[in-house]
């Protein structure tokens, strides 16, 4: 069983390597090409040495003079070679870093497209320091063997020319040659079985360490307020800590793996010494031959070495590649269909029927069984308690998710039959709490769509932006930082809304997207929207007396459902819990309402 | 804080950033010369054998009368065994040095972590989240990784180099000063291009970071990237970013090969210049053929360590980038400085007692030159006050309860806390401790961990049980909400707390105030997104349970303001109307109008067209 997983790890490694190859054949080729030349070209400075030994230097000695020709053509010969070996370098150091940057570059691209891609039930279950170590620690991992590999594979010709110099040097010799290879893989056989688990180890502790980080520093306000910063080190000190120790459990495999591999090559040599001795001794070989293997012995170090640093970084790549496949292999994306939305101007209609949805790992349905319709240009106030579920809903309608049962219906047509970007286009949502990119104003107003500052201006006017907008720095080209950290809550919700005025929907979506606004600048919004002759239709969850007496019809929530619908003061007679919730503050204070 | 390195910092040479590390990294120096003195056997080890097999083909086999195969075997056997002791001794110092690196970069990680923290709230919002973690995470890594070999190797390297040149030195003085002088250039250009890794490496740490930040938007704002269908912008901002690590990286690249093709020229120089130089010098009786044919072999030795070295450079300059990346944090001045530890003998408690909060003609500005986000407030809000802070969006409501909070101080001014009885205390000089303890805010956007309900609370209270967390929920009338959870108390949360609603997050960030206990309670909108029914049985149960303390209460809902003792009006940064509800509202002003407006809102009345 052992034996079978340790094969399993180096095949999975090989593959690995394959696939790697693969993906930038064309890169690895010239690499490989680089490599090459400069394997011969080691090989080669060995051989012009030894050849002015001969021609040049010895020569020069018992004549007692030297030719200034020969002395310049060994220099040539010398700075020539080394001219080759520098293009070999060039070649094999850049367009290894370039292959191994560029496998990193698309595998990030896929990993990220991914993120955009899965659903939001997929983010809820993935913290995001995790995605970011995913992201960057783990594709770096799973690509970093890429730096050496054309060196050991270019090095393989070291082994080749040397072999052959040596096999016909001396058979007998160069088996000694042929025993190193084996136990290089063998030990990298034991090491792999044995560094696996370690670093598969290592990169999921890099993970929690990331996780710890990102989740604490978006808490940063909270940890202040609360004085917790102590324990909260203590939290990434005690995964801190685990990471240390998963590394050094690393590096206590790797350091003896380095120095086995290093010492082959050593050893060998030492053999050839001692075997060759004798077969001097016998005559069987004369001294030079000896000389020269010994000499050819010493290039194998490097080739040795090469493919070692490949070998030992295959069980990282793979721990940090099984940890991106099931990324990449997650299922779930948003599947669109292939129609057209309706063009006409104007509100559209919306009908929802027997939607339910249930959040994953949660028994009771969020929203269960809620039917009604908006007519094109109508308005419905979403009133409901705490929790009862309209975020869920209002995302429902804007497919953020898909219903597990029923249907959403714009104009007629089920929400999940139309094209990629034919919802959105229609429609717009402005989340309970505003997210803002970290970009200008303007980029965050436009999200790069096709809308001029006039357009831009005019929404702000309508969210009652534009004071605020005006007075910044740069105005519409005013950074407003990660998350819209330099604005005020009401700032960052006013800009929130006029991203999706600009936009001038035919489905508004307003999700309590107006909590920090003033009901003054809420009525404008509404009276914006509705006042055009096609007036776009508005689903609002608000709790203002005011804001609903705006809606043609009010649904009252409750557990998940639409318990029931009317006009407001039907609803005032009709639904005790209704009553006491928009009238709460009036009531407490015995007005009127 | 967004630490955007000039060029000049990046160039910082890599002494200076070692010396700034060491200090950083106290662990690092525990055993280290135990671990010097494994590395120079283990070069000893490295440099014996290739000696060794010269000297063999020298004497052993190449003696005169044919191999002298008892003086072989010796020689061999001993360089056996100083290959093995070489292997162990490599080893052993292999897992000091990674024992030693990885606990002092783990106290590396840990140190920037803390100070993340303590740097003050402004300076946290400035740098994006995906890079500050990047600092603790991959900048580290990059060390680490380094440290995993060229730290060892780097060490070796060096060892081998001394020890190639004593040798070298004993053969030929002369020989050895021509591979010297060769080597000059080189010695001169690795510094040029030290600096120039420097500045490359740190624009990739800074690439990564930036990658990290724009991923970290992508996932955060997911609902919104799908909302608006910015799915493509959102995956070309960070394909941009991809692209511009990418090639950050590859430009780095350049460098590092231009690192090995100049050492590889002044090896070639070396060897040619040995020819040329040792000919002559033989020719003119100084060395033999042998000295001369054995000094082209001992180069190589020479050249392989500088071969090694200038990878190592390179690699170390890589790793020296996230360093310096790690310890420009660390070196960040926090701006609101705990006065236990930066002041210990200056450092105060808070007076016993309800506190009040006295503003000093205080004035605040986010950056310099910006506008005024307070301007010269000057009052006294006197213990045990329910006070509401009303005022439009964007006047500075929030800055001022991030002043009596300390999370950030005054430009000008001082804010107090106290009581004419107690005395005033100026908050800059009170210990974190005595002050996160009793004064308590409820922030704009709360924030919960992946952890369940009751965890979350008791982030107010580390020690209560889940009894107790139940039992303040009852207290907060909230027992029907708790009982509604799939788990009760034990329901998990969910990332940021999404797995909850966003009123039901806002109720969990008031409990976790309440179990706090404070003498002061700052809520900021702390109830914004909670229905009006439970926000209404919520806040009288908490005005009863925090009767006697004194509550800063911030609400668009003015039905906190109906209620307060007193309500401060603030506008674009003054506080223009001081009062109760009754005072304020016949009076023509800000308060008189924006109550007007609420209450028709609330009542449902028509706006008036304005
Ligand atoms: N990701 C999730 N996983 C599990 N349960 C969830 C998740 N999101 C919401 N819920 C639960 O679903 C219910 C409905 O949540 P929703 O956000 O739709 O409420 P809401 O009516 O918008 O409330 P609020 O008025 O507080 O915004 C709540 O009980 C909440 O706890
Ligand atoms: N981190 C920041 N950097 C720069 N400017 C800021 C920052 N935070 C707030 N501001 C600015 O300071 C002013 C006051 O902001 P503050 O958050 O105190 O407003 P507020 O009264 O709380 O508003 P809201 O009711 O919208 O929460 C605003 O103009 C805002 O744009
Ligand atoms: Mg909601
Ligand atoms: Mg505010």
């Amino acid at each position: 069983m052992p034996r079978r997983r340790r094969d399993a790890v180096v095949r999975r490694g090989i593959r690995h390597v394959g696939r790697a190859i693969a993906l930038q054949p064309r890169i690895f080729a010239a690499a490989l090409l680089g490599s090459s030349l400069f394997a011969v070209m080691t090989v080669a400075s060995a051989y012009v040495i030894g050849e002015i030994t001969d021609r040049v230097i010895l020569p020069s000695f018992d004549e007692g003079s030297a030719s200034t020709a020969a002395l310049a053509l060994a220099v040539a010969a010398i700075i020539g070679v080394a001219l080759l070996r520098i293009v070999g370098i060039i070649g094999r150091r850049l367009l290894s870093g370039i292959m191994q940057y560029r496998l990193q570059a698309q595998m990030r691209r896929e990993v990220t497209g991914q993120y955009l891609r899965l659903p939001l039930s997929w983010h809820q279950q993935h913290p995001t320091g995790q995605l970011l170590s995913n992201a960057n620690s783990d594709v770096e991992a799973a690509w970093f063997f890429v730096a050496p590999l054309a060196f050991g594979l270019g090095a393989v010709i070291i082994i080749v020319i040397t072999g052959g110099a040596m096999v016909a040097t001396d058979p007998l010799l160069a088996l000694i040659g042929v025993v190193i290879f084996p136990l290089v893989f063998v030990i990298n056989a034991l090491y792999s079985q044995v560094m696996s688990p370690r670093q598969q180890r290592a990169q999921q502790l890099r993970a929690e360490v990331s996780e710890i980080a990102h989740e604490s520093f978006d808490a940063a306000l909270v940890v202040k307020t609360l004085g917790r910063e102590e324990s909260e080190t203590e939290r990434f000190n005690a995964r801190a800590g685990e990471l240390r120790d998963g590394l050094i459990s690393v590096g206590r495999i790797r350091g003896l793996f380095d120095p086995l591999i290093e010492s082959l090559p050593n050893l060998g040599t030492l053999a050839v010494l001692l075997v060759g001795a004798h077969r001097v001794a016998d005559g069987a070989i004369d001294v030079g031959e000896l000389v020269s293997i010994a000499y050819l012995f010493t290039l194998l170090a490097l080739p040795i070495r090469a493919i070692g640093w490949v070998l030992a970084e295959l069980p990282r790549a793979l721990a940090g590649y099984d940890r991106i496949t099931p990324v990449l292999e997650a299922t779930g994306e948003t599947p669109y269909g292939p129609e057209d939305a309706a063009t006409a101007s104007g509100g559209a209609a919306l009908g929802l029927q027997g939607i339910g949805y249930t959040f994953a790992g949660v028994e009771r349905p969020a929203v269960r069984d809620v039917t009604f319709d908006v007519p094109a240009g109508g308005t419905v106030a979403v009133v409901g308690p705490t929790g009862s579920g309209k975020s869920t809903l209002a995302g429902l309608l804007v497919r953020l998710v898909d219903p597990a049962d029923g249907t959403v219906l714009l104009d007629g047509l089920d929400i999940r039959s139309l094209r990629e970007g034919q919802v959105s286009d229609q429609a717009a949502f402005v989340a309970q709490q505003a997210f803002l990119f970290d970009d200008t104003v303007r980029g965050n107003i436009t999200l790069g769509g096709p809308y001029t500052d006039e357009d831009v201006w005019a929404a702000l006017r309508v969210a009652a932006a534009d004071d605020f907008v005006t007075a910044l720095p740069d105005g519409l080209d005013t950074h407003v930082g990660e998350r819209g950290a330099s604005l005020s809550g009401g700032q960052r919700q006013r800009l929130a809304l006029a991203r999706a005025i600009v936009r001038r929907p035919r489905l508004l979506v307003l999700d309590d997207a107006t909590s920090a606004v003033d009901p003054a600048v809420e009525a404008r919004i509404l009276d914006a929207l509705r006042a055009s002759d096609a007036p776009a239709t508005v689903v609002v969850v608000a709790y203002r007396q005011a804001t609903i007496a705006l809606a043609d019809e009010v649904v009252w929530f409750e557990h998940g459902r639409a318990v029931a619908r009317g006009s407001h003061e039907y609803l005032l007679g009709e639904v005790p819990g209704y009553a006491d919730l928009v009238r709460a503050y009036t009531q407490a204070e015995g007005v009127p309402a | 804080m967004t630490v955007t390195l000039p060029d000049e910092d990046r160039r910082e040479g890599a002494i200076q950033t070692l010396r700034r590390g060491l200090r950083m990294m106290p662990e690092f120096r525990r055993g280290l010369p135990l671990t010097v003195l494994l590395a120079v056997l283990a070069t000893a080890g490295r440099v014996v054998v290739p000696i060794a097999v010269q000297q063999v083909l020298d004497r052993g086999i190449g003696a005169e009368g044919g191999p002298d195969l008892d003086f072989v075997t010796w020689v061999v056997l001993g360089c056996a065994v100083v290959v093995v002791l070489t292997a162990v001794a490599v080893y052993r110092m292999n897992l000091r040095l990674f024992r030693t690196t990885e606990t002092a970069l783990a106290g590396l990680r840990v140190r920037a972590f803390r100070h993340v923290h303590d740097l003050s709230a402004v300076h946290q919002q400035a740098d994006k989240r995906g890079a500050l973690v990047s600092r603790v995470t991959s900048d580290v890594d990059q060390l680490s990784q380094f440290m995993q070999w060229g730290g060892v190797l780097g060490l070796i390297s060096f060892g081998q180099l001394l020890v190639a040149t004593v040798v070298m030195f004993v053969y030929s003085w002369q020989l050895t000063l021509v591979v010297l002088v060769c080597f000059v250039p080189l010695g001169i250009a690795v510094r040029w291009f030290a600096a120039e890794l420097a500045v490359v490496y740190g624009l990739v740490r800074e690439r990564i970071g930036d990658l990290l930040a724009a991923v970290s938007e992508s996932v955060v704002g997911a609902s919104t990237v799908r909302a608006y269908g910015v799915r493509e912008r959102t995956a070309e901002r960070i394909d941009a970013a991809i692209d511009r690590h990418y090639r950050a990286a590859v430009d780095a690249q350049r460098v590092a090969v231009g690192v090995f093709v100049s050492g590889e020229l002044a090896a070639a120089l070396a060897n040619a210049a040995l020819v040329v130089a040792g000919i002559y010098l033989g020719l003119a009786g100084d060395i033999s053929a042998g000295t001369l044919v054995a000094f082209l072999f001992l180069v190589t030795l020479f050249v392989a360590p500088v071969q090694t070295a200038s990878e190592v450079i390179n690699e170390a300059q890589n790793a020296l980038a996230g360093f310096r990346r790690v310890l420009d944090i660390l070196d960040t001045e926090p701006d609101v400085r705990d006065p236990a530890t930066a002041a210990p003998e200056s450092s105060l408690h808070l007076p016993d007692g309800v506190l009040g909060v006295r503003f000093d003609h205080v004035t605040f500005r986010y950056a310099p030159g910006a506008r005024k986000a307070l301007d010269d407030v000057d009052l006294t809000i006197a213990p045990r006050r329910r006070v509401a802070i009303v005022g439009e969006t964007g006047s500075g409501k929030t800055t001022f309860a991030k002043l009596v909070t300390r999370l950030m101080d005054p430009v000008e001014g001082r804010v107090l806390l106290g009581s004419d009885d107690a005395g005033w205390v100026p908050l800059s000089d009170v210990a974190f401790g005595s002050l996160r303890a009793r004064v308590v805010m409820v922030p704009q956007d709360g924030f919960l961990f992946d952890a369940t309900v009751a965890d979350n609370v008791r982030y107010g209270a580390p020690t209560i049980s889940d009894a107790e967390v139940t039992r303040a929920f009852a207290d907060l009338g909230l027992t029907d909400w708790v009982e509604g959870l799939p788990h009760g108390v034990t329901s998990p949360v969910g990332q940021r707390g999404e797995s909850l609603s966003a009123g039901e997050r806002q109720l969990v960030a008031v409990a976790r105030a309440y179990v706090a206990d404070p003498d002061l309670l700052v809520l900021d909108e702390a109830t914004s997104a909670v229905d009006p029914a439970t926000e209404q049985r919520l806040t009288r149960a908490l005005d009863t349970l925090t009767a006697g303390r004194t509550t800063l209460t911030i609400a668009h809902r003015l039905s906190t303001a109906e209620r307060a003792d007193e309500i401060l009006v603030v506008d674009a940064g003054h506080v223009v109307q001081r009062g109760s509800h009754a005072e304020l509202v016949g009076t023509d002003g800000t308060y008189a109008r924006l109550h007007a407006s609420w209450r028709r809102s609330s009542a449902g009345e028509p706006e008036p067209v304005a």
